[in-house]
């Protein structure tokens, strides 16, 4: 009798402890995935190969190993992170940042600009490029916070709006660079470049640059933030209760402007990261990258906090880097995204999980009770 | 002004699906639940419908109307997927509509690959033809569908129930009123006409689906929704009013007195404009008050 108890409350807490929440819509997610691979007549196991040797540069297929896959792997992760750092951070506050996307590209157009105009100083020209961009993101951001706070406007159709009006924005002023045609501008100067040699000849010439020190700084900066300073409590009780948080004393207003100004320049860095690190020329975007929205479901994953948001950055760097690999052994590249919105759905119903256990919670408690009735 | 009236119909033609996307979002946050798969909901029924389409165009010469009848039920079953997470697993509307915004880029293109071997759906030759005065039917559908909406809503006792759901639903329950069940309902009319207004915007508007189709239209009609205070008339003029400057946007490149200004500055306007007048107009006092909160049973 007491033993049962005891289990029930053990799984009980084992289920309702956010982590395991995680990982096991993950796992379901993948069933989900395999399950359709499977309908659709193909073979899942061309989903697992690719996986695999997205994670360890390992060919089962072939028997090589490559280690640039590695490489590209953790290259993929380093915008999620940090834009999954982006949703997290405006999450705290109790905002729902869909507007990453543009605070993204806003970072990354700046970048570029700061790339070919800012005078070609080894190290000073990148880090002023990287920090202008996070600066923009902010800026962005910070937009869309301050609409939020004075004027009530909700954060989800301003940012989505503000999306579409950073990428044409971006088109436009991209264009406008000498040399620029329609979809690239001329080389930037190598003192702007985030790559790093090291990092190449670890992982046999793949993208790898020091955007990876950036992100995981920013991993740091995040923690830091919101779980050691007075800023990172005042917006966490935001986040938790408005109302409560006004009569505290929290000035509510300036809570969500400064998470959204934050939360835009994590989005910014991520730009910067994929701008400097992965390309050598500025590009005139034909289309939205989707760190900025893939970026929700990292957020979603990783709990909000530094270290789950860096692990579902790099579990969703995974699925974004296995595509092409994907495509080749021949399953639709798409998976990885019906994957994600599964995930996203599945966390969204996290609530659920709560009034089953509750539920279950309860019919224990009665049958316990008539038991000791007898 | 004969250039004006001449772009009449291609206003409307702009105007159609969002407004009837924007009544769907209408009824859903009327009953308390925010969706905003609208986006999703309209490229699953987009891709649906162009699909069917393509295979029965050149067997019936009703191929338009099935196609969009398809559409609406695909937009129907997909909405089924939020009904049931926002409103028996009680989970956060927002996060839930996104992941359905998700799947329905992932599952449209998965879809497209299997089918038509590409990312895209095969053209079609012939999509809807232009009515009387080169005015789509689809027009006639919207204004059709925004008229129903404001009779259930207003002029029968269903509506008055599905309003109170979105207002007080601890009082709607304590009236006998099935809070759950009437916003399945809404969620599924949203998800139905969200279908019909992919449908109408990829057979009238382009010749194949692809991820960019539907382009923000979603979002557009969301935002119509709370520009136009969640009432049939406001939402009306509101998505007269977007798309109308979706249109100019596509009609002012044309123009040669406007040459000089760059052709992003055109794409960028309708989302523009959408934001100022949410800035201009915003104020939460006219949402429906239980709009976004799950309803939990208390008791029991």
């Amino acid at each position: 009798m007491k033993r049962e108890k005891g289990r029930n409350g053990g799984i009980g807490r084992f289920l309702a402890n956010p982590g395991v929440i995680s990982v096991s819509v993950v796992i379901l997610g993948f069933l989900c995935g395999t399950f359709l691979i499977v309908a659709v007549g193909k073979k899942p196991s061309g989903m697992y190969t690719a996986l695999l040797q997205t994670l360890t540069g390992f060919d089962i297929t072939r028997g090589t190993w490559n280690p640039r896959y590695i490489g590209e792997w953790l290259t993929a992760s380093m915008p999620l992170i940090l834009s999954g750092l982006s949703m997290g951070f405006a999450a705290r506050a109790g905002l729902f940042n869909i507007g990453a996307e543009g605070q993204y590209i806003v970072g990354l157009t700046v970048a570029q600009f700061m790339a070919l105009f800012f005078p070609p100083i080894p190290v000073l020209h990148w880090v002023a490029a990287v920090a202008a961009a996070g600066l923009a993101g902010a800026l962005w951001g910070g937009i869309v916070g301050w609409l939020k706070a004075k004027f009530a406007v909700s954060e989800v159709v301003a940012t989505i709006m503000l999306n579409y009006v950073a990428f044409f924005g971006s088109r436009w002023a991209s264009m406008q660079i000498p040399g620029a045609n329609t979809y690239r501008t001329p080389n930037f100067p190598a003192t702007a470049r985030l790559t790093s040699p090291l990092f190449e000849k670890l992982t046999n010439g793949s993208r790898l640059s020091l955007g990876l020190w950036v992100a995981l700084l920013a991993c740091l900066i995040y923690w830091f933030v919101i779980e050691k300073t007075k800023l990172g409590f005042e917006l966490r009780a935001t986040g938790l209760n408005k109302n409560a948080a006004r009569y505290a004393g929290i000035k509510v207003t300036r809570s969500i402007t400064v998470s959204m100004l934050l939360a835009g320049m994590f989005a910014g860095l991520a730009g910067a990261v994929v701008a400097l690190g992965s390309f050598g020329y500025g590009r005139v975007l034909g289309g939205y990258d989707n760190y900025g929205f893939n970026g929700i479901a990292v957020a979603l994953i990783g709990n909000n906090t530094a270290g789950g948001t860096l692990l579902a950055g790099l579990l969703f760097g995974m699925l974004a880097s296995a595509q092409p690999l994907m495509q080749s052994r021949p399953i639709p590249k798409e998976i990885t995204l019906i994957i994600s919105g599964l995930v996203v759905i599945f966390i969204s119903m996290r609530a659920g999980v709560k009034l089953i256990l509750d539920w279950q919670a309860k019919k224990s408690a009665r049958l316990r009770k008539e038991a000791g009735n007898e | 002004m004969n250039s004006l009236i001449a772009m009449i119909p291609s206003v409307l033609m702009i105007v159609s699906p969002i407004l009837i996307t924007a009544t769907g979002g209408m009824i859903c946050e009327r009953s308390g639940v925010v969706n905003i798969a609208l986006e999703g909901l309209m490229g699953i029924g987009a891709f649906t419908a162009a699909t069917a389409h393509y295979f029965l165009e050149s067997s019936t010469p009703f191929s338009v109307w099935i196609a969009i009848a398809a559409a609406g039920f695909a937009g129907l079953l997909a909405s089924l997927i939020h009904a049931f997470a926002a409103i028996t697993l009680n989970a956060d509307q927002t996060v839930s509509g996104t992941g359905i915004n998700l799947l329905a880029t992932g599952g449209t293109t998965f879809l497209a690959q299997i089918i038509f071997k590409m990312e895209r759906t095969a053209p079609f030759k012939l999509g809807m033809m232009p009515g009387a005065g080169g005015i789509y039917p689809t027009a006639w559908v919207a204004l059709v569908i925004v008229i129903i909406a404001w009779f259930l809503l207003y002029k029968r006792p269903f509506g008055m129930r599905l309003r109170a759901c979105g207002e007080h639903p601890q009082a709607a329950a304590s009236a006998g009123i099935d809070v759950r069940k009437t916003r399945y309902i809404a969620v599924m009319a949203s998800g139905l006409l969200a279908g019909i207004a992919g449908g109408c915007l990829v057979l009238t508007q382009t010749i194949q689906y692809t991820i960019y189709t539907i382009n923000g239209a979603g979002f557009i009609a969301l935002a119509a929704v709370s520009f136009g205070r969640w009432l049939p008339k406001g939402i009306a003029a509101s998505s007269l009013l977007f798309g109308t400057a979706v249109a100019l946007s596509i009609y002012m490149v044309n123009i040669q007195s406007l040459r000089f200004l760059p052709s992003e500055f055109f794409s960028v306007l309708p989302y523009l404009i959408t934001l100022i007048t949410l800035v201009i107009f915003s104020g939460k006092e006219y949402a429906p008050r239980a709009s976004g909160q799950p309803y939990e049973r208390s008791g029991s």
